[in-house]
């Protein structure tokens, strides 16, 4: 049994080769995330990834992805999402072009039919032409349904769609085929690897939780952000790194309104670098808070404390410095 | 092995994680991918199949360490690890006597405990559900691992009336008590990992149909507990929008639009929908002495919910009527609850009065979304009941419902005005428990689906 459902995707040997080839691009892993893309991948489960916004879920579908060298389909939710916007739509205005432009031939087609009758059965026959793959606009489902060499599929923000596509979508990921009435059924061959994203907007039905791996990413620790940020910020010096990573990771235990997540830590990454910043100081802080902290009112709360952060931060670098091995 | 991941989703389920077939055959084909050498990533691996929220990851967490405390032996393997092991309980039953003092004088723990293990399977310790069971379950242990003959050779001991049967006796005394303290030791792990899920929701069970004006201080946490589960139970139910879509519609001028890029030519077929309406409630609160209790419980309830109804407004009255939601915004519950009382708990009730107040001062919170609550008991001291300006309200609202602590028995006894209030209203209801609290509110929001 265990031998049938590895199939497709053979880099994915382990859990160690999991992190590794993520690392390899780019995305620093943890032992849980690899554990549940070694379980999607061996048990064809969708991976469920709940957790605040910027904390690498929408990334880790297009990491893998990037690792695995297959194709990446995206399918963003929202309100009112429908079956014809994921899966697959007629094209109709192109039938209708078609029907215009080939109206002589089809006089000819049925021309020599004497009766109405007769006339429709002619017809009859050509009928499956304007249904046919010529006409078909495949949303992501089902193009990730016809990848031979399987894909990552990536379902972003299911929270924001209705409950109705939750129960369609249910449909299509239990069995990886999708049936088109008018062409047949559309099986994949490998199945894609599933991803879906939740930022809690609304408490998701339990059907689909229960058919789904469960994985919450969080804020991720002060080793794991250093290796983040080193990962995608280039040139960025040790001493740097390390005060910059502390600020943040006191930022986040403070109490706002939004807390920074790993996309803003390498915002500021970013910016504190253009900035030529060699430490972190006072000033560059203050100047460059509005990167890391989106509100108002958040700003106005650490910026009383900012020299408190800044001297533990940097206080702060030699331990930690010495516990990391880099 | 597979026994033990059932096992343990039997623990799961007891404690409230909810569990399926489906998932369980997942945790079972997720174990056979990665094994159970290593822990952690069992831990990691059960973790994502079983536990899908936050709440439950909790939970997972403390039962996943409690259950596979001691890697050697987790519960329930005295079961799995014995093939026959009916026929095995059968002549440990028989063997046991002569080895039990050998046994535990042999000071052998692996032995000790894959004994103990046995008879606590022998006495399906794993079904123990309330504490209260754990002496039970411990002597039947005992029992199963040859007790009675331990008891025999004391009495034995004893009745020789010679220093040694003293000596003796005394040596077979402190093995007695270490055995039952073992046994103990073992029922409290089974309790802990699969009676203390069900003797909580036993106890809530029982807070919920308890009458509200009997509970008492030490009852009070865990209503707190059980209030926002309902409130997140209703909430859930609520929270989704269904749109309604009125077939036989035609919508117009978004069929045209959608239309436009096929010449006007209707393929897309858009009917008209129906919109939801956002709940809006207004609650007028009776929070004289008879109903305050209840009072207390309805606004704890709709506050817990107050993502789903933004639009709350609460007043509350005995003699005048106040406005109370900045307390309930601004103070923890409990504060802004005994300010409220210190503010509006005064004065004689007077429903008449509170219904002039919310007329003049508020009478344009009250429009056609609105359901308007009123929680109380009706006594109005026999001063005017104003019914005219309820009648008013009543006909401005969606829905008008009037909750009452007395039961239909009690309706118009002495100053009860509720009789000549009740044609306004779509309805009354005796409001005693919990559970008619929940009931009640969810019929208010059921209303606007």
């Amino acid at each position: 049994m265990v031998k049938d459902l590895v199939s497709g995707y053979e880099p994915m040997t382990s859990i160690e080769a999991i992190t590794a080839g993520l690392e390899s691009v780019g995305y620093i892993s943890t032992r849980p995330i690899s554990t549940s893309v070694f379980l999607a991948h061996g048990l064809r489960k969708p991976i469920l990834i709940e957790g605040p916004a910027g904390v690498g879920k929408t990334d880790l579908a297009a990491s893998l992805s990037r690792w695995l060298d297959v194709p990446l389909l995206r399918l963003q939710c929202y309100e009112g999402l429908d079956e014809g916007k994921a899966l697959y739509e007629w094209k109709y205005g192109k039938q209708l072009l078609y029907t215009q432009i080939l109206k002589e031939k089809l006089n000819d087609v049925i021309g020599d039919a004497q009766t109405l009758e007769a006339s429709l059965s002619e017809l009859g026959t050509f009928e499956d032409l304007f249904f046919s793959e010529q006409f078909l606009e495949a949303r992501p489902l089902l193009t990730a349904m016809r990848q031979s060499a399987g894909s990552v599929l990536l379902v972003d923000e299911i929270d924001k769609s209705d409950e109705e596509f939750e129960a369609f979508l249910l449909e299509v990921l239990s069995d990886y085929q999708v049936t088109v009435p008018e062409i047949g059924t559309i099986r994949a061959n490998v199945p894609p690897i599933v991803i879906l994203t939740s930022n809690n907007v609304r408490e998701l039905g339990d059907a689909l939780k229960r058919r789904c791996l469960h994985l919450h990413i969080g804020f991720p620790d002060h080793k794991r952000e250093q290796r983040i940020v080193q990962a995608r910020v280039e040139g960025i010096s040790e001493t740097l790194l390390d005060q910059m990573v502390g600020f943040v990771q006191s930022i986040r235990e403070l109490d706002i309104k939004k807390r920074p997540s790993i996309a803003e830590t390498v915002d500021w990454a970013k910016t504190l670098l253009l900035l030529h910043a060699n430490t972190l100081d006072e000033t560059f802080v203050r100047n460059t808070l509005n990167v890391l902290l989106k509100h108002e009112s958040d700003i106005a709360a650490v910026t009383t404390d900012i020299p408190k952060l800044v001297r533990q931060a940097v206080s702060g670098q030699s331990a930690s410095g010495r516990a990391s091995p880099y | 092995m597979d026994r033990q991941i059932t096992s343990f989703i039997r623990a799961l389920r007891s404690s409230d994680v909810r569990v399926s077939t489906g998932e369980a055959l997942d945790a079972v084909r997720a174990v056979a991918l990665v094994g159970y050498s290593d822990r952690t990533l069992l831990k990691d691996t059960l973790g994502c199949v079983l536990a899908k929220s936050p709440d439950e990851k909790v939970t997972f967490d403390e039962l996943f360490d409690l259950y596979f405390s001691r890697k050697d032996t987790p519960l329930g393997s005295g079961e799995s690890s014995d093939q026959n092991q009916e026929a095995n309980s059968d002549t440990a039953a028989k063997d046991a006597p002569q080895d039990l003092v050998e046994l535990m004088e042999s000071g052998d723990e692996t032995a000790i405990t894959t004994a103990i293990e046995k008879a606590a399977s022998a006495a399906e310790v794993d079904d123990i559900r309330f504490s209260t069971q754990m002496a039970y379950y411990a002597q039947q242990m005992v029992k199963q691992m040859g007790g009675e003959s331990l008891q025999a050779r004391l009495l034995d001991a004893l009745s020789q009336h010679t220093d040694e049967g003293e000596a003796e006796a005394e040596h077979l005394i402190d093995m007695r008590r270490d055995l039952t303290r073992r046994a103990r030791e073992r029922a409290q792990r089974a309790f802990d990992v699969f009676g203390k899920g069900e003797t909580r929701q036993f106890r809530e069970d029982y807070a919920a149909s308890k009458r509200l004006s009997a509970l008492d201080r030490s009852d009070m946490e865990r209503i707190k507990v059980l209030v926002a589960k309902i409130a997140k139970r209703l909430a859930v139910k609520h929270s989704r929008r269904r749109r309604k879509k009125s077939r036989g519609q035609l919508d117009v001028r978004r069929t045209m639009r959608a239309n436009a890029g096929m010449d006007g030519v209707p393929f897309n077929v858009i009917w008209r929908q129906k919109k939801r309406e956002r709940p809006k409630i207004v609650v007028v609160c009776d929070v004289s002495g008879s109903v305050a209790q209840y009072v207390r419980f309805l606004l704890l309830l709709l506050w817990s919910m107050k993502d789903v109804v933004p639009d709350l407004h609460a007043f509350a009255f005995s003699g005048r009527l106040y406005e109370v939601d900045e307390y309930l915004e601004d103070k923890p519950f409990e504060d802004a609850m005994a300010e409220i009382m210190r503010v509006a708990g005064l004065g004689s009730t007077s429903y008449g009065q509170a219904w002039s107040d919310l007329k003049v001062d508020h009478e344009q919170l009250i429009d056609r979304r609105t359901t308007l609550m009123v929680i109380g008991d009706g006594r109005s001291n026999y001063g005017d009941p104003r019914t005219d300006l309820f009648r008013d309200f009543a006909s401005r609202a969606k829905r008008t419902i009037w909750l009452t602590p007395e039961g239909p028995g009690l309706w118009g006894t002495g100053d009860s005005e509720i009789p000549r209030y009740h044609p306004y209203c779509n309805q009354i209801s005796h409001v005693a428990t919990l559970k008619d609290l929940e009931r009640a509110v969810d019929d208010v929001l059921s209303a606007y689906n």
